[in-house]
């Protein structure tokens, strides 16, 4: 089976609380209308939209954080739409996510060593310690960063820890939701190139989430591109960059600032 | 990539141990001491009356007998060594009621506000209902059926107070649930339970530990209160709520029996207030 994900007419509807009558179930918002996709093993896939267009629930629903209200998806060929908490657990080291807010996403009161090493300790890696050291060398952090909170992190080490926790569990697939678009330009290049050497050295599958085309293009080697919660269109990164087919994609690719006007994406 | 060198100072920040820690955990710690060798150091008996003796003022004053330094009360007795043996009561009720009121509210608020649904829903409308009861009246009631005395006073503290601690930890743990990190160990395959004590409670701890301290203060003061109505433990025993109400009766023939333990009694409490603050300063990894 060469797709590590297989996404057939994925559907996601959430209870709209502001308008839950005061007796009764609150009505449901779609907020995925059948997407369907496939992610072979080894390749780097984009995911944008413009914000409320579903992406990051879309992320969130193959890694299970949220569970799909219609549809399948397959994570190297295991259904895993429906599976419970108990069931997912053996699978989840095998789908780590790195989330955008590295403020948020790493507990201020840990230390950088026990973040990383909280999640091996939980799948029963035998060399803890060692494979903390290891996740800190691939992301550029020096060893004695162990020690530190992440409140004594710039930004980009701050994203560097959470790449480091996802990939020391040596998952399969890795889930970017936004990771450099709190970032300054220069550490987001930064960071997608160590993301970049990663994915080669590991030999990683990424879906990569992000509302900037120009990160995308640098990036991925294929586009979904989401519209309201549906897939409008989806294609290889340089065809869609030489020849968007749907309307959305143009206005996203018009709305990119060049560093010329005059010159034209080719 | 000057940045990753280490050296940015950024783990360099150390906070000063503040005054104010040291000034409140002094003085407790002097209070402590004084409850544990209060035989010991007492120069009287708080028992013993002697009418001859009656309204001593304290060593300073005219009139004043050596031996009793901070005067005598009505019926004789030292005011100082009453206070000292009154240390003990209020400590104790501090230590046990406070601990106990924290860990029982602390625990509820951090069930309902980190696994919501019902356990939220029974927690949180259990507070609402507690507290509409008048908190005072609660407690008078609750000791006039129960009857005087410390398990009393302590069960008073415990069943009316744990919802001070409930709600402030509800809201601060839903506040953390809705974190990122939370998220990050689910993808990790952390369960619920387990990410609410390795995840949640390091973050609300610092907020647990200065309502614990305020709780301390609050149960001094509640001992106090009942013993100025008499209802905490036999009219005998030295209590500083029953030396207030006692000195309230002669403040203008003996200030003394009134003003000394009013004061222990406030600057313990403001020490315990200002102990939890000094501690989550100084303790807190995360400068907020």
């Amino acid at each position: 089976m060469a797709d590590l994900y297989s996404v057939e007419n994925l559907h996601l509807s959430l209870p709209d609380l502001t308008k839950k009558p005061l007796l009764g179930s609150a009505p449901r918002i779609e907020i995925l209308k059948d997407v369907s996709f496939a992610l072979p093993k080894g390749e780097i896939l984009g995911i944008v939209g413009g914000s409320g267009s579903g992406k990051s629930t879309l992320g969130r629903a193959m890694v299970r954080l949220l569970e799909p209200t219609g549809g399948k998806v397959l994570f190297g060929g295991q259904d895993i739409t429906h599976l419970d908490e108990a069931a997912l657990r053996p699978l989840r080291r095998r789908f780590q996510m790195i989330f955008q807010d590295p403020m948020s996403s790493l507990n201020p009161r840990h230390r950088v060593g026990q973040i990383i090493a909280a999640p091996l300790a939980l799948h029963g890696f035998a060399d803890v310690p060692a494979r903390v050291t290891e996740a800190l060398d691939h992301v550029g952090l020096p060893r004695h960063f162990a020690a530190r909170y992440p409140h004594e992190l710039s930004g980009g080490q701050r994203q560097r820890v959470g790449i480091a926790r996802a990939i020391a569990l040596r998952p399969e697939f890795i889930l970017a939701d936004e990771i450099v678009s709190g970032l300054d330009v220069s550490s987001q290049a930064q960071v997608l190139n160590l993301l970049e050497g990663l994915v080669k050295e590991l030999g990683l599958t990424l879906a990569f989430i992000s509302h900037d085309l120009s990160v995308i293009r640098r990036l991925c080697s294929r586009v979904l591109v989401l519209y309201r919660g549906a897939i409008v269109e989806n294609a290889a990164t340089a065809d869609l960059f030489a020849a968007p087919k749907a309307a959305y994609t143009r206005e996203l690719l018009d709305a990119i600032p060049l560093p010329d006007p005059d010159q034209l994406w080719a | 990539m000057a940045s990753n060198s280490g050296t940015d100072g950024r783990s360099q920040i150390r906070r000063r141990v503040g005054l104010k820690l040291w000034l409140s955990a002094g003085w407790l710690g002097v209070l402590v001491l004084a409850a544990l060798l209060a035989p010991w150091i007492a120069p009287q008996d708080p028992l013993a009356q002697d009418l001859f003796l009656g309204r001593l003022p304290p060593v300073w004053q005219q009139g004043a007998e050596p031996g009793f330094w901070l005067g005598t009360d009505s019926l004789g007795r030292d005011v100082l060594s009453r206070i000292l043996y009154g240390a003990r009561l209020a400590l104790i009720v501090a230590l046990v009621a406070g601990s106990l009121t924290c860990l029982i509210g602390a625990s509820l608020g951090l069930m309902a506000g980190f696994l919501r649904g019902w356990v939220d829903v029974v927690i949180s409308r259990a507070i609402d209902i507690w507290m509409a009861f008048p908190p005072v009246l609660f407690s008078i009631l609750l000791i006039a059926v129960m009857g005087p005395g410390l398990v009393s006073i302590i069960l008073a503290i415990v069943v009316i107070d744990w919802t001070r601690f409930a709600r402030v930890v509800r809201a601060e743990a839903m506040a953390q649930g809705a974190m990122d990190y939370v998220a990050s160990a689910q993808v990790a395959g952390r369960g619920r339970v387990s990410t609410m004590l390795t995840e949640i409670l390091p973050n609300v701890l610092p907020t647990i530990v200065v309502l614990l301290t305020l709780e301390m203060g609050i149960a001094v003061i509640v001992e106090a209160i009942l013993s100025f109505v008499n209802l905490s433990i036999s009219t005998d025993d030295p209590t500083w709520g029953g030396m207030i109400a006692e000195g309230r009766t002669s403040i203008h023939q003996a200030w003394w029996v009134l003003i000394f333990p009013l004061v222990t009694l406030f600057l313990t409490v403001l020490s315990f207030s200002q102990l939890g603050e000094g501690l989550k300063d100084r303790f807190d990894p995360v400068l907020r």
